[in-house]
């Protein structure tokens, strides 16, 4: 049961979290996050690295689609604006690599701002469509201006250098993806704690009150794209530094809807539910291929068998949460809290 | 001293004339109200003041100064014209506390950079507005026990108290209440009475309301304009007004004024 957390200034009742066990449970999963890359294989530290860029490019969607309530097709466009941006100025500059990247989320939100233009005047799918089109639009730049993308055949770049390290492992990519993930869903996080994140709120709840309270639509509307895209650039520019190659395939519009729909099962507009969501979207299709394997000896035509199955069973529990957990991953969660705020009692 | 003043005013949707050469004035620090039947009128002239609806004709003096139809509703909210809704327009997802914040909005000045760090100005400003909505209209509105709760949750009368707490952080001049007690219980209207008369008196702030309680507008206003198919009919004084056979025919269709004077003043009392 939670007791003793009155507070005693408006300071300690604003702050992210409020208890000391919460603050014990923060330390413990940050412990693990650092502990993690020297205890597990070089399998999961590579699933690792994916979780934490998916987590950056999700957080980034939530801003736009869960709280803003603009619906984007283009994040993946956007995660390749940064990519090839990192991609060309490794190539071409002697940036260091976290200059690179900034400018690579830089270059993402000022594409994204262009994008985000048309959201001043239609909503919901129509802005989908339009967002559907800057997708296909950047699909056919990153391919054809061959002087700078390097066409079809993609860029290929050299492991980021810093400090007379080279960034060439998994192991050492682990330590620049996951404190940059941490950092930037705690800026997010603080985001909406300011008048800007009530801002976005207060545009998807009803834009026309928001309007009489003096928010300027289309400025938070783009500002809203901006940030969303910055996430979605540092994300492709990690993206770029991790395979180390970026071709136009890198970024498909399956990838776009990929990060939807780790916006929708984890929960929109919760940051948690986009760090469940993208958790979920990146290790549930290499959990399915693991039962594969370890069926395999027990019926030995198993991957024959689950191989096509992999992507309906996928879908299907993708459906399945929708169905039984409309608010997404993030709502369990909250469950859970919820009971043991009264624990051991009953309410 | 007038500080809204409006001068022939004229709205229309295609043939509809929603608003015809209308003029009255809002005198400064006085309750004034917009009376008239259902579709006169009244909220198309809020929708007016506040910059949804640009007339076709007439002006809109604020302060002296006219309004034209390029001044959008973000900005004239900024000049001080804050209002609330017939039909309740707060974030219903939200909680009471971010709702009312909300109204701080164009009070507040930090930019995105330091509201990624929440790190000195943004931090500050949250604070200093965390304590001004406090101290300063929760309390006063006595909505303490639910600041917490998301707006949804709460019954009608309470989720109209939070509409005005938003307004009042917005620090208007001018507060439009568009039929500020609506389906309330009696309790409920006599509180929304008094925040009303007190948000005038000790805050010094304008209100401008529409409103169909007859009782509850002839007690609380100092001044009321009677608007009938567009049109105003007369402003004055709620006695003056009570007593006009114009107005008493624009209720009633008839020129019966004894027992409408007396359906009136029955309510009046009972107020």
């Amino acid at each position: 049961m939670r007791i003793g957390d009155a507070k005693q200034s408006y300071e300690a009742d604003e702050a992210i979290w409020t208890s000391q066990t919460q603050k014990l449970w923060l330390g413990f999963f940050l412990l693990i996050l650092l502990v993690f890359p020297f205890v597990v294989d070089s399998y999961l530290l590579y699933l690792g690295c994916l979780v934490g860029i998916a987590v950056i490019s999700t957080t980034g969607l939530n801003i736009l689609t869960g709280f803003t309530g603009l619906i984007s097709l283009g994040q993946a466009g956007f995660m390749g604006v940064g990519a090839y941006t990192v991609a060309w100025l490794s190539i071409n500059t002697a940036l260091p690599f976290p200059v690179t990247l900034v400018l690579a989320g830089l270059m993402a939100a000022a594409v994204g701002i262009l994008v985000g233009l048309p959201s001043l005047r239609v909503k919901g799918l129509y802005l989908a469509i339009a967002t559907l089109a800057a997708s296909v639009f950047l699909h056919f730049i990153f391919a054809e201006w061959e002087s700078v993308t390097g066409g079809m055949g993609g860029l290929s770049l050299e492991p980021a250098h810093l400090f007379g390290l080279t960034f060439q492992s998994d192991f050492m990519m682990y330590f620049i993806i996951v404190p940059l993930a941490v950092l930037m869903v705690l800026a997010a996080r603080n985001v909406f704690r300011t008048r800007i994140g009530r801002a976005f709120i207060a545009i998807r709840d009803r834009d026309i009150s928001a309007e009489i309270l003096g928010i300027n639509l289309l400025r938070y509307k783009l500002m809203s794209f901006a940030l969303s895209s910055f996430y979605a650039g540092i994300a492709g520019g990690l993206f770029a530094y991790f395979y180390r190659v970026v071709t136009p395939e890198s970024f498909p519009l399956s990838m776009s809807i990929f990060y939807l729909a780790a916006v929708i099962v984890g929960g929109m507009g919760n940051l948690l539910g986009g760090i469940l969501g993208a958790a979920f979207m990146t290790l549930v299709p290499e959990a399915l291929k693991l039962l594969t394997a370890a069926l395999t000896p027990f019926y030995p035509n198993a991957p024959v068998f689950m191989s096509p199955m992999l992507e309906i069973i996928f879908g299907a529990l993708i459906v399945g949460f929708l169905i039984f957990e409309p608010h997404g991953l993030a709502e369990i969660w909250h469950r859970i809290r919820r009971f043991f705020r009264l624990w051991p009692f009953r309410n | 001293m007038s500080i809204l003043e409006i001068s022939n005013l004229s709205l229309s949707f295609g043939g509809v004339k929603a608003l015809q050469d209308v003029s009255f004035r809002v005198p400064e620090n006085t309750v004034t109200t917009i009376i008239g039947p259902n579709g006169a009128g009244k909220t198309s002239l809020f929708n007016c003041i506040s910059g949804f609806y640009k007339p076709q004709q007439g002006t809109i003096r604020y302060q002296g100064q006219p309004l034209p139809g390029s001044i959008k509703p973000p900005k004239r909210a900024a000049l001080g014209l804050a209002r609330t809704f017939q039909n309740i327009a707060l974030f219903r997802g939200m909680t009471v506390l971010d709702n009312i914040k909300l109204g701080a909005h164009v009070h507040m000045k930090s930019g995105l950079l330091s509201a990624l760090a929440y790190f000195g100005p943004a931090r500050r400003e949250e604070m200093a507005v965390r304590k001004d909505v406090e101290e300063r209209i929760i309390d006063f509105l006595e909505i303490d026990h639910i600041r917490r709760q998301p707006v949804a949750s709460l019954s009608y009368g309470l989720q109209k108290r939070v509409e005005l707490a938003r307004a009042l952080a917005m620090q208007p001049k001018v507060l439009m209440l568009d039929e500020p007690v609506a389906g309330m219980n009696r309790e409920e209207k006599e509180d929304m009475a008094r925040f009303i008369l007190d948000i005038r008196e000790e805050w010094g702030v304008t209100v401008l309301m529409v409103e169909h309680d007859m009782g509850m507008v002839m007690d609380i206003s100092d001044h009321i304009a009677v608007l009938n198919f567009g049109q105003v009919i007369t402003e004055g004084l709620p006695a003056d007004v009570q007593n006009n056979p114009e107005v008493i025919k624009a209720y009633l269709g008839n020129s019966d004024i004894e027992s409408l004077r007396k359906k009136l003043n029955a309510e009046g009392e009972a107020a």
